[in-house]
């Protein structure tokens, strides 16, 4: 596989700050790679020194084997970017920003422009100050698309769009993957990166903490398995690669490396499994296990944790609030009853999450 | 409410009054101090350079003139109308000491600047507020609905009290016998009154339309208008000055008559223009205009997507505001023309002068005078488009545009070919008006030609304001403001130069004092040359600094 892009130790300050401090990147051609970190992380400034917007004070970058700083013109006609604060001008219509911002990049595609605006139910008419930030958003996408840029550059483009809007957006990159452009998506929708990314890159302060594909991530953490057996459950203790097991009669409920799952159930199966179900760390769980040690600074440790540990289903969303909560094992936090509980399971998480950063 | 004992049993609860009757003005009061906190740099800088400009001004005014006999013959100088349209009304002459040499030849001047100031104030704390989307967030708190004009108009008036009376105090100190106490605080509270005004001025201007920018050329454009009566009145018969916040301000007559009656001329005017502005806030929806917005086009036209075509058409709005006021000025001068000859063929001290300046006829020293203001207004128009990269920079805007396949180079370069050419535009548009007028009002039908020409002449003057303007840019991004410095000094410098006497060398220092004054002087062809090689180089050197620095994001 050839590469789009290949950043190694990019350095950038801004004054005092570090913004980045060693970033590594590669993006593979015809891939979409998830750019993962929370605000302040360097995505953007990454995105930024790619474009060559930013001049980069050390390490080496390379995107569609030219210079970002000093290919920048020649780059710029090869791929498309939307930022993830779209400013228009005040008295331009959306649909003439379209045009301008695809144009400029070198063509325009018209039929599939005014296809996307269709699809993105965007007014073309109105003038750019009248836009929300969902719909100066959406004409950056639409701009963006009706090219045949053969890499985009998408810096947390969806921020401000409806639900709606964030399904069609989703479809529009699958089909650009599918035509065989490569996509790199800043974001913190985990279920977006979920469903679009071939693989993604974990950064923090500036530096790459983890990358590869999310299956490959998942191997390295712990999968949660509950399971309801006909004989209460014993011995788990003593099993290579079982985190925290939890007996509550019929009910089990541990979290395993993914090596060791296997054995795990091997040994649930000798006392009759009833049901079971298990997943795969969500994402939330691979970026807290980065950042649990942030969290727990800024008082949302217990929270977190929670989650994590009674989260049956994954997936995005869920807070402490979440559907885990109402299940007969959960009491309604607050209460007394529900305390011990909470220990507990705050404990079984701590293994795979917060624990392996401390 | 669980844990406390309700003694009696739960009653229905009174109904409350509506918030809006409670007062539309409430939290007004916060307002003004979080406004004066946002402005306390910006304000002592406004109030402290005026101040000493016009405390500096008497000072060499009371050093050059200190004799009676220099001082009738300032006097007889300051008559002519070419003087009289650029400072104040004639009655000043009849005693002109030190103290009234001051009101008439400063006060318009600065009043143009307290006008900029107040307008400024205005629209910072309301309109812009608004389009940034921060004055939902105060309005959605406990701030009745007409707290931040309110608020806006009472920084704007304690900033122009603030201001009256540090002018006043500050001539006052000076004792110097004529600039008595009287006359010091006439002529400081003669700004507060034109401040005032304007600021009323610019709190209607801000409800009719959505942007800060917009509402305040279109109240600035309005000080224009105010400038170009008096200076027609003042000329004339004096009857249009009357219709102006700037001639009512004047004729206080501050060191002569010490009138305190047309600053309350001012107070009124304020008071009834803000009563419209107020009703008028409710019938517009926070962050619209009185204008509705329209439909624009689906998709942009050919030459939009051209770097130099997207460039006009972010220039185009402010090109034809500056178009039509040249025009309106170059008119109302060029009018003036024919009376310009009877006026001064009285005043044979005038005629010898223009003598020694190379035989040239008095319309044409009063031409080459003018030309100068119809410059400097046209550099204001040059140095914002120069500008405008850099606002585009800001807002963030740039960023999309340069992400694409257009390079640095012809991004700004677009920009640079808009702003000289319009800026030479403009100069034409001026002088032609000024010409066309002249040649009615004179009946000398060459003048249309020679006056254009030489307002063209001013060109590589323009030129080398948009180069410093770029080289800033490139250079130094978040000084560009220092820009500003090329109009208003050569203004200053052109404008009160010849009467403070300043030497030479200050004159040489503005771009604008190198340009052959035409009519009256032969058209040179060298200075020109160096202006426009000098601008070339200008724009050169902060182009390879602009290709080279970051681009600044927020």
């Amino acid at each position: 596989m050839t590469t789009a892009i290949d950043v190694t130790g990019l350095r950038k300050s801004f004054g005092r700050t570090r913004a980045l401090d060693g970033l590594d990147l590669t993006v593979g051609t015809g891939e979409v790679h998830g750019f993962l970190g929370p605000n302040g992380a360097g995505k953007s400034t990454t995105i930024r020194v790619l474009l060559g917007l930013v001049r980069a004070d050390g390490g080496s970058a390379r995107m569609l084997g030219g210079d970002p700083w000093k290919d920048a013109v020649a780059l710029h006609r090869r791929l498309a970017y939307v930022p993830g604060d779209v400013e228009l001008w005040p008295n331009l219509t959306g649909g003439e920003a379209i045009d301008l911002l695809a144009r400029l990049r070198g063509g325009l595609d018209r039929r599939r422009r005014d296809e996307l605006v269709e699809r993105f139910d965007l007014d073309p008419t109105k003038k750019g100050r009248a836009y929300s930030k969902g719909n100066r958003q959406k004409v950056a996408i639409v701009a963006a698309l009706a090219s045949d840029a053969e890499l985009l550059l998408l810096d947390e483009p969806t921020a401000g769009l409806d639900p709606l809007m964030e399904v069609v957006f989703q479809d529009v990159v699958t089909q650009a993957k599918e035509a065989g452009r490569t996509v790199l998506l800043s974001s913190h929708i985990l279920a977006q990166v979920e469903k679009l990314c071939d693989r993604v890159s974990i950064i923090r302060q500036g530096r790459t903490v983890q990358s590869g594909t999310l299956a490959g991530m998942r191997h390295l953490t712990r999968t949660t398995v509950e399971a309801r057996t006909a004989r209460p459950v014993t011995g788990l203790d003593g099993l290579p690669g079982v985190h925290g097991p939890r007996v509550d009669g019929d009910r089990v409920h541990f979290t395993v490396d993914g090596t060791h799952l296997d054995g795990a159930l091997r040994a649930l199966g000798a006392f009759g499994i009833r049901a079971l179900t298990s997943h795969p760390p969500t994402l939330e769980e691979l970026m807290l296990r980065h950042y649990g040690d942030e969290l727990a600074a800024h008082g949302h440790h217990a929270a977190a944790d929670d989650d994590m540990g009674d989260g049956p289903t994954g997936g995005a969303g869920g807070g402490p609030d979440g559907g885990p909560d109402g299940e007969p094992g959960g009491a309604p936090a607050g209460e007394p009853g529900g305390a011990p509980r909470e220990a507990t399971a705050g404990g079984a998480a701590q293994g795979p999450t917060g624990g392996a950063t401390r | 409410m669980s844990s406390t004992t309700v003694p009696a049993p739960a009653a229905p609860p009174a109904p409350r009054r509506p918030a809006t009757r409670v007062s539309a003005l409430a939290g007004a009061g916060v307002l003004i101090r979080f406004g004066l906190r946002r402005d306390r740099i910006r304000l002592p800088v406004w109030l402290i350079s005026l101040t000493l400009a016009s405390a500096l001004t008497l000072r060499s005014l009371a050093d050059l003139y200190d004799t009676a006999e220099g001082r009738a013959s300032a006097a007889r100088t300051a008559g002519s109308p070419a003087a009289i349209a650029t400072s104040g009304p004639r009655h000043y002459l009849s005693d002109y000491t030190v103290g009234s040499m001051l009101s008439h030849q400063m006060l318009g001047f600065t009043a143009l600047l307290v006008g900029l100031m107040s307008v400024l104030i205005v629209t910072r704390h309301t309109r812009a507020e608004e389009e940034t989307g921060r004055a939902e967030l105060l309005r959605s708190a406990v701030v009745g609905r007409h707290a931040q004009l309110a608020a806006a108009l009472a920084v704007a008036a304690a900033a122009n009290v603030g201001l009256a009376l540090l002018i006043a105090g500050s001539l006052a100190a000076q004792g110097a016998g004529s600039a008595g106490l009287a006359g010091a605080l006439v002529y400081g509270f003669a700004h507060a009154g034109v401040g005032i005004a304007f600021a009323a001025v610019a709190a209607v201007t801000v409800q009719t339309t959505a942007h800060a920018r917009g509402a305040s050329g279109m109240a600035l454009a309005v000080i224009g208008l105010a400038y170009a009566l008096r200076a027609t009145g003042d000329v004339g018969d004096g009857t249009l000055s009357w219709l102006s916040p700037i001639g009512w301000a004047q004729r206080t007559y501050a060191f002569v008559d010490n009138r305190w009656w047309p600053i309350l001329l001012s107070l009124a005017f304020a008071a009834a223009v803000s009563a419209v502005a107020f009703p008028l806030s409710t019938r517009r929806d926070v962050g619209a205009g009185l204008r509705p917005a329209r439909q624009g086009r689906r998709s942009a036209s050919w030459a939009l997507t051209r770097p130099a075509g997207f460039a006009l058409r972010l220039h185009r709005g402010m090109l034809l505001g500056f178009g039509a006021g040249l025009l309106v000025l170059g008119v109302m001068y060029g009018s003036l023309l024919g009376d310009v000859e009877d006026l001064l063929g009285s005043l044979e001290e005038y005629r010898r002068t223009l003598e020694a300046l190379g035989g040239t006829t008095v319309t044409e020293a009063f031409a080459s005078m003018v030309m100068l203001v119809l410059a400097i207004v046209a550099a204001v128009q040059v140095a914002m488009a120069a500008l405008r990269p850099r606002a585009e920079e800001s807002a963030g805007r740039a960023e999309a545009l340069l992400a694409t396949g257009l390079s640095r180079d012809r991004w700004v370069l677009a920009h640079v070919t808009v702003g000289a050419a319009g800026g030479t535009l403009l100069l034409l548009v001026a002088g032609l008006g000024f010409g066309a007028a002249g040649a009615v009002a004179t009946g000398d039908g060459s003048l249309v030609w020679k006056l254009a020409g030489a307002a063209l002449a001013y060109a590589p003057a323009l030129w080398f304001t948009l180069g410093c303007a770029v080289a800033l840019f490139g250079r130094l991004p978040r000084q560009t403001g220092l820009v500003w410095l090329v109009p208003v000094y050569s203004f200053a410098v052109g404008y009160l130069g010849q009467l403070l006497r300043f030497p030479h060398w200050l004159n040489n220092l503005s771009p604008f004092g190198h340009v052959p004054r035409l009519p009256a002087a032969e058209l040179e062809w060298t200075p020109l040359l160096v202006l426009t090689a000098l601008a070339a180089g200008l724009v050169w050197f902060g182009l390879a600094g602009f290709r080279r620095r970051d681009l600044e994001t927020s």
